[in-house]
């Protein structure tokens, strides 16, 4: 199919990879010196006590993940649809104006997003609630960034030659209406500047100022109904649809098992909403519903690592690639990253492990095995296998990719090591009793204790960040001055498997 | 079925978003006019507090502290008793946190002070030796949002029946009104006289003559804020 005449049209995909990749190198940075002023609180003011308001670890911190989840990740989403998208619908972009004009408008619209965020968030405008901390203005132009690409994703599906939507686009459909569903309703809120005052004024206060529409235990259920599954719907869904495009293509191998993936997309779609509440355990939500959360999150093993094995099985004969290709290594060790990942999530959502886990540096690192492990070597992987096609060029240097993968590598290994030690440690010294059953540490006890995890973890973040800074400049000498090359000339493997 | 359903993408949507809403409808709608009842002793916040609270916000001391104390002795030793439903009922936004860098905040007011607060604020090594909380010093000069924050007690006394200006039942079977003002100019007034309370008890002369000056730093907000969590 890679030889058909159709000329496809990646104007839009390669806006996304420029965004990715910038706002990847921002993200982590900002995680990078996040992880320091934890080690070495000096770095809290690192641009000198006039600025210690902006450098300081509470305003960055929203910055990192939104930088990591709204800037680095949903830019590699949008990147990958909008190269996919055509190549498994067998339409091109350029045949419709309409559709054309929608992906511009969707790129442009998204960095006005994103530089409201980054401003307002530097000033210290937040709704405080993690992954959704945007005020109502900004909410509004992120629904409105949502619908144009449920409309590039709707428009190119209702113009499509392929009949039989491809596994990939099942994935994409669910990351649209998944995330515009859990959005919506999780920014309830009421603009403060309608309600007047007694003396008849109105407007008062901040004008960009809102109170959410749910109240305590209410709200905290509907935020991690809301941050739970924009991790499912984010961090899950749409890079499966990454994979399971990307692994065959570079490989050659056809998937694995069509059973498998039936079983684990409609598994994955029905389980996954109803593990949120594994965040609320012994919180004062009712009971039934934390053991739900639990129980849920068990049993949401099977489809995740229904994806996963059939990720590994389609490799299966062919595992001498994974030696030749660093792109493959990507995959590979994703996909491993992603069973280990989901093995450890169900594990922390156990009652009794909840009750160590809660709240310490373990549930840190659980996100980053993730989100470093799976997210982040599977977007790379897909530009890795984009950029030839779309710029017409053969990556720049496959050595310095595959010293990027064991930089990245190690640097995952000792954030994930570092995290597990340091919150089962603290977890344990909260808990302990002496002989006459007083607490047997005070707190400080146990913050003081975590100094060389911290800095550790520290390092990890920082060798994943020189990685990643490394596949910067692979890309950016792709761009300009790798050698020519036409993708007939490419064939199904790797450019540089051969 | 599946096959139909890969070549009729409307009907495949649909049945995606089915589901995918199917879990949030059993879980969340049930409890929801239960949870959000206030128990006895729970009082709305008054301006200041609720000014305090968005400095709290601001600054994401969220992103460091929770304030959910879970039902095991390790945690009621360390903080307090062990969180009620109720007591979030004026929460909004609720702010559990989801990571403890520090310790927990729920009930602060009952064990710290206006004073310690300032110290910890301006330098927390001072207070607690090993601590690796960045000091809050803007704080101690930017001015607090009383307007905003009075926008807010009108919306949610509007919006959400938050009892201001009526009785509320104390734990000790007195009652208490939580008072509101009438107008921009009332609120920031009362705002001023429960700010005077606190700043008395400062050292920092500064924001001393500030709070005289009519101006409320973010500062005695937050200690407003601090002191009333218990």
């Amino acid at each position: 199919m890679e030889n058909r005449p159709l000329e496809y049209d990646y104007t839009v995909a390669k806006m996304f990879m420029f965004t990715t990749i910038v706002l990847g190198i921002v993200g982590m940075l900002i995680g990078v010196i996040l992880a320091f002023q934890l080690a070495f609180p000096e770095v809290n003011t690192i641009l000198g006590q006039g600025l210690a308001e902006y450098t300081n670890f509470s305003r960055l911190r929203p910055l990192h993940t939104d930088a990591v989840i709204f800037g680095f990740t949903l830019s590699g989403i949008f990147a990958t649809w909008y190269y996919v998208g055509q190549r498994v619908l067998k339409v091109s972009m350029a045949e419709s104006g309409f559709l054309m004009f929608i992906g511009k408008l969707h790129f442009w619209l998204y960095l006005v997003g994103v530089a409201a965020v980054v401003v307002t968030l530097f000033m210290g405008i937040t709704t405080s609630k993690e992954y959704a901390e945007f005020e109502w203005p900004i909410d509004i132009a992120i629904v409105v960034v949502w619908v144009l690409f449920g409309i590039s994703i709707f428009g190119l599906i209702g113009i499509r030659r392929e009949k039989s939507l491809y596994i990939s686009i099942w994935y994409y459909i669910a990351t649209f209406l998944g995330i515009a569903m859990l959005y919506l309703f999780n920014n309830m809120e009421i603009p403060t500047m309608l309600a007047a005052s007694p003396a008849g004024e109105s407007g008062i206060g901040a004008w960009y100022h809102s109170v959410s529409m749910y109240a305590g235990t209410n709200d905290a259920l509907v935020q991690w109904w809301y941050g739970h599954n924009a991790v499912a719907f984010g961090f899950t869904v749409p890079i499966v649809a990454m994979i399971y495009y990307f692994l065959p293509k570079e490989s050659g191998q056809a998937i694995y098992s069509y059973k498998l993936s039936l079983l684990s997309f409609w598994g994955l779609m029905f389980v996954y909403l109803w593990a949120g509440g594994h965040h609320l355990i012994y919180s004062t939500v009712p009971d039934w519903m934390q053991t739900m959360g639990s129980i849920f999150s068990v049993i949401l093993i099977l489809p995740s690592w229904g994806s996963a094995i059939n990720m590994l099985l389609t490799m299966k004969g062919e595992w001498q690639q994974v030696a030749a290709s660093p792109l493959i290594k990507f995959m590979v060790l994703g996909s491993t990253f992603y069973m280990f990942s989901t093995l450890e999530g169900p594990i922390q959502a156990i009652k009794s492990v909840n009750a160590i886990a809660h709240f310490t540096d373990w549930i840190v690192g659980h996100v980053h095995d993730g989100v470093l492990g799976w997210v982040g070597f599977m977007i790379m992987a897909a530009l890795y296998h984009m950029a030839p096609r779309v710029f017409k060029r053969e990556i720049y240097s496959k050595s310095l990719m595959a010293t990027q993968f064991w930089i990245q590598t190690l640097g995952v290994v000792l954030y994930f090591t570092s995290m597990w030690i340091a919150g089962i440690t603290q977890g344990m010294m909260w808990r302990a009793h002496d002989e006459f059953g007083n607490l047997a540490y005070s707190f400080i006890d146990t913050v003081t204790v975590l100094h060389p995890y911290y800095t550790i973890r520290g390092v990890g973040g920082l060798l994943y960040l020189v990685g990643f800074l490394m596949f910067a400049y692979n890309i950016y000498k792709t761009m300009t001055v790798g050698r020519k090359v036409e993708e007939s000339e490419l064939q199904n493997a790797s450019p540089m498997g051969a | 079925m599946f096959h139909w359903l890969e070549k009729h993408p409307f009907f495949f949507a649909v049945g995606v978003f089915v589901s995918i809403a199917f879990a949030g409808l059993i879980e969340i709608v049930p409890n929801f006019a239960q949870a959000s009842r206030p128990v006895i002793g729970t009082a709305p916040y008054s301006t200041l507090e609720l000014a305090g609270r968005h400095v709290y916000i601001k600054n994401s001391c969220n992103a460091c502290h929770s304030q959910l104390i879970r039902p095991f002795k390790s945690e009621t030793d360390r903080y307090g008793h062990y969180s009620l439903s109720g007591e979030y009922a004026y929460d909004r936004p609720f702010l559990w946190g989801s990571k403890r860098t520090g310790p927990d905040l729920m009930r602060v007011g009952n064990y710290r002070t206006t004073d310690w607060h300032e110290n910890h604020m301006k330098e927390p090594q001072s207070v607690v030796p090993g601590s690796i909380m960045p000091a809050y010093t803007w704080m101690f000069k930017n001015t607090a949002d009383i307007n905003t924050a009075y926008a807010e007690q009108l919306t949610v006394a509007q919006f959400f029946a938050v009892p201001y200006n009526k009785e509320v039942p104390m734990k000790d079977g007195s009652t208490k009104i939580v008072k509101m003002g009438e107008s921009v100019a009332d609120a920031n007034a009362l705002a001023l006289e429960e700010a005077k309370a606190i700043a008395a008890d400062m050292k920092d002369q500064d924001v001393k003559d500030a709070v005289a000056n009519g101006q409320i730093p973010e500062i005695v907000a937050l200690i407003a804020y601090m002191n009333s969590l218990k």
